[in-house]
């Protein structure tokens, strides 16, 4: 079978096989993220629309956004997301990763059952949320029946955005609980058993025992979920409709940059440079948890 | 590994968990009837607050046209439980057709995402070339590039290819996902190269050698980049809704957004349409949890 033609084949082979196996995924990387994020980079400095070329303008489309208000708001409100949803999905799910740590009966079921909004499309979530929350919906019936009074969830500015932020941690919930519940089962037992023998009780173990052993999970939560809450698009878009409310003021940055670079009179250098600045705030997002981390253990 | 694996260790022998089962915890100590009994009050009221929204739903869209659906107290139970505004909704906007249109389009994320990502992966976890610190490299930025940031310049791309308003365009961009070529790769790399060496010695190709030892052993990995692939396309929002226009092309959750803006007052519609574009996820999730879960420890760790 050795015949140096097939040696040579095999050699050959050796050579080329290697990027046969890589090229698909190598092309639809290429062409349908790095290329779009260096031509993301590049339109920025252009006033490039969908249908026109463009033309290189410097910075303008960054002085632009300065005394762009739509901007501001939207900043605010994606930075507003970070700053609510982060903690709530930073504790909420570890005392719920708590809850249904212990092996007792169905417990199995019930971990299932929370996981099932993470399974749902946030569409879908979206909708069912709007509905009730709505002035007539099942949140107001409720409201009203234990005397309350209606409330208007999705007509203020402010609910309505805390009401998004809800939905958006409701969503979260079951996702981040998995992550802490790997985590749990790694502490090991005897430190809670020496604990409990020095006479700490429930709470005090919380706090000397798991919280340190889990403190590594909650700043990868805390990354992950800042960096999701910072591009929040779909539950705003879907509760607040495309513009964000009748003035717009429930925009979050990345609406923004989805109303402003689409159709067919997008303006493709403004969305870009918008995109940018998602792009360092996210990045900046990353590094500060990173550092915050390892402040506190220093 | 399984993230439930490592939460359910408990004691080996059946029949020893069988009688110890109620009383016990994981570690074999024992829980007071008290605490059992909050804790159970606690997971019911967590339960009504994650699952009660969605039976809410599926309870509105089954009232009829004569129910009123926004009573004060609410009725929870549909008086007469109708499949009417399922056929409405069919008449309303072209439901089937875009549910076939998300099917196709999760298929094939699924199929390109298991195949390239496999292929890929063994590359970088494998073979030897000059350029693999490179290509993997290639792979770990473009998991870094927050889609949200590049979504234009993904459309402007598309459009220059001729391939937007298309399905094709809805599922190139995610095709092969960087995170799942990684994962792959970590699959492969974690298998004993001791399999691989002696199919080598008994002249299997590369080729061979991909497909018969090696593919065959990360089957569980495959699973969870299939089910997220799945997953992710289904559900997706932002993409579709910047690379479609025609409404005949729109996916399950454009069509959703659009029956919602035209039709927003009708509530037992919308609701028909969120449990028609729920109901196949949640089935698949009931059946193949196990990977769910997997899928969220190993896209953690990586992500």
């Amino acid at each position: 079978m050795a015949t140096p033609t097939a040696a040579t084949r095999i050699r050959r082979q050796l050579r080329t096989s290697p990027w046969l196996f890589a090229a698909p995924g190598l092309l639809v990387t290429g062409a349908f993220v790095l290329y779009p994020f260096v031509s993301t980079l590049v339109n920025s400095f252009t006033d490039r629309r969908t249908l026109l070329p463009g033309h290189f303008v410097g910075l303008a489309n960054f002085r632009e956004l300065l005394h762009d208000d739509m901007f501001w708001t939207g900043l605010r409100n994606s930075t507003l997301y970070v700053l609510c949803v982060v903690p709530a999905l930073v504790v909420l799910p570890l005392l719920l990763a708590l809850l249904v740590q212990k092996n007792i009966p169905g417990i199995t079921f019930f971990r299932s059952a929370f996981y099932t909004p993470v399974v749902a499309s946030i569409v879908v979530v979206g909708l069912i949320w709007v509905w009730l929350l709505d002035e007539r919906g099942l949140v107001n019936a409720l409201l009203e029946t234990v005397g309350i009074g209606r409330v208007g969830f999705l007509s203020d500015q402010w609910l309505l955005l805390l009401s998004a932020m809800a939905v958006t941690v409701w969503k979260g919930l079951g996702y981040y609980m998995i992550i802490y519940l790997a985590a749990l089962a790694n502490v090991p037992r005897e430190l809670h058993e020496a604990a409990a023998v020095d006479g700490a009780g429930a709470v005090r173990r919380f706090f000397s025992v798991t919280l340190p052993a889990v403190r590594s999970t909650m700043v990868l939560v805390a990354a992950l979920s800042s960096v999701a809450a910072f591009k929040v698009f779909s539950e705003v878009y879907l509760m607040a409709g495309p513009s964000g409310g009748p003035a717009g003021e429930d925009t979050t940055l990345v609406m923004l940059v989805q109303r402003t670079g689409t159709g067919l009179t997008g303006r493709v250098g403004y969305a870009s440079a918008l995109s940018v600045v998602v792009f360092v705030v996210t990045v900046a997002l990353m590094l500060l948890v990173l550092r915050a981390d390892r402040k506190e253990e220093a | 590994m399984s993230v439930l694996e490592k939460v359910r260790t408990e004691p080996a022998d059946p029949a020893d968990r069988a009688r110890e089962r109620r009383l016990t915890d994981q570690h074999g100590r024992r829980v007071h009837v008290g605490e059992l009994l909050w804790r159970y009050v606690l997971l019911l009221a967590v339960l009504a607050l994650t699952v009660g929204p969605f039976l809410w739903q599926l309870s509105t869209s089954l009232k009829g046209p004569t129910e009123d659906i926004y009573s004060s107290p609410p009725s929870f139970l549909p008086g007469h439980p109708t499949l009417h505004n399922y056929t409405r909704v069919a008449d309303t906007i072209p439901v089937w057709d875009y549910a076939l249109n998300s099917l196709k389009v999760a298929a094939a994320n699924v199929v390109t995402n298991c195949v390239g990502s496999a292929l890929a992966g063994y590359a970088l976890a494998r073979l030897r070339y000059r350029g693999r610190g490179a290509t993997t490299l290639v792979f770990v930025l473009a998991m870094l590039v927050p889609v949200e940031g590049i979504v234009i310049a993904q459309f402007t791309t598309m459009r220059e290819l001729g391939l937007n308003n298309t399905l094709i365009g809805v599922v190139l961009p995610g095709a092969i996902g960087a995170m799942n070529v990684l994962l792959m790769r970590n699959a492969f790399r974690n298998l004993p190269y001791e399999i691989e060496e002696a199919a080598y010695v008994d002249g299997a190709n590369v080729w061979q050698r991909f497909r018969r030892i090696a593919l065959p052993s990360v089957k569980g990995t495959l699973a969870v980049v299939a089910i997220f692939a799945f997953m992710g396309a289904w559900d997706d929002f932002l993409w579709p809704l910047i690379v479609l226009s025609d409404p005949s092309k729109f996916t399950l959750t454009i069509g959703l957004n659009y029956l919602h803006g035209t039709f927003a007052n009708d509530e037992r519609l919308v609701a028909a349409g969120t449990v028609i574009a729920v109901a196949p996820l949640i089935a698949l999730f009931a059946c193949l949890q196990r990977y769910f879960f997997r899928g969220v420890g190993e896209g953690a760790v990586k992500g």
